[in-house]
């Protein structure tokens, strides 16, 4: 074969290869976290979260606790590589979008799953936090995933009579 | 020890004011688990090994904050904040910090 095929081929190749793969990967990863999310949301959707500061009149408090969930995400190589392309035109990145959408929600679900574990039955004053994790590779410039920190007071509440 | 992140505990009455105490702890990851997060770069997904190590860090911290305000004689720390900055590349800063208070004897 011509040389001056091949070598483009072969610079060109490894990387498609992995944005291929990474594209198929992290489709098949996010498909699988919103189908674990939908569910569990489902389980926990009894259990209260509320961003009050002050507890609701109705409630009847017996114990107070912090209670926090939090996750780390990292997008993959596709995804990253769309959001290249669309700093070029600008306008909303939706690749992103999505894994910060994921990345919230499952925090909530954490935070709620260890009320639970505490035996409460409503957190009030949720507050989320989202913050950038830098790599140590590229000088910490390239990112390795974002954090969601979800926290809030877990309330154990008296069975009302009424 | 109570700790809540509402500037009351529902259902007590505070007595007493401490001020502010807080704990921090500065924490990097080791090479294998950065070397995985690097994979996971690549094909997305949940970087669980950083998940725990911010989980056991900002335990970490809550714990020191915690050994504060027992040391300055509250039985509860109220109205606690979390604040995560990265002060190197891979290495991050955890810290809490709240009101430590004293409650009245509970019903």
């Amino acid at each position: 074969m011509d040389p001056a095929i091949v070598q483009p081929l072969m610079e060109l190749g490894p990387p498609l290869v992995l944005l291929v793969a990474a594209y198929f990967t992290g489709r098949y990863i996010e498909v699988q976290h919103y189908r674990d999310i939908r569910r569990r949301e489902i389980r926990w959707r009894n259990l209260a979260a509320v961003t009050f500061r002050q507890v609701p009149k109705a409630w009847s408090v017996e114990e107070a606790t912090l209670v926090t969930g939090s996750v780390v995400i990292s997008v993959d190589h596709f995804k990253r590589f769309l959001a290249g392309l669309r700093m070029i035109f600008g306008g909303r990145v939706r690749s992103y979008e999505s894994l910060l959408d994921r990345a919230r929600r499952e925090a909530l679900l954490r935070l709620k799953e260890a009320a639970a574990e505490r035996g409460c039955s409503a957190i009030m004053n949720v507050r989320l936090e989202t913050s950038r994790m830098a790599s140590s590779r590229r000088k910490g410039k390239a990112t390795a995933g974002v954090e969601v920190l979800a926290f809030g007071t877990g309330l154990r509440l008296r069975r009302s009579a009424a | 020890m109570i700790i809540t992140n509402t500037e009351t505990v529902p259902g007590r009455t505070i007595n007493r004011f401490f001020g502010v105490v807080s704990g921090s702890t500065v924490r990097t990851k080791h090479i294998g688990r950065d070397l995985m997060a690097g994979i996971k770069n690549i094909f997305g997904g949940e970087l669980r090994g950083y998940t725990e190590l911010l989980q056991e860090s900002r335990s970490d911290a809550l714990e020191r904050m915690i050994q504060e305000a027992e040391s300055l004689g509250a039985n509860a720390v109220v109205n606690v904040r979390f604040s995560t900055s990265s002060v190197a590349q891979g290495a991050a800063e955890l810290f809490a910090y709240g009101t430590a208070v004293q409650l009245d004897q509970g019903p």
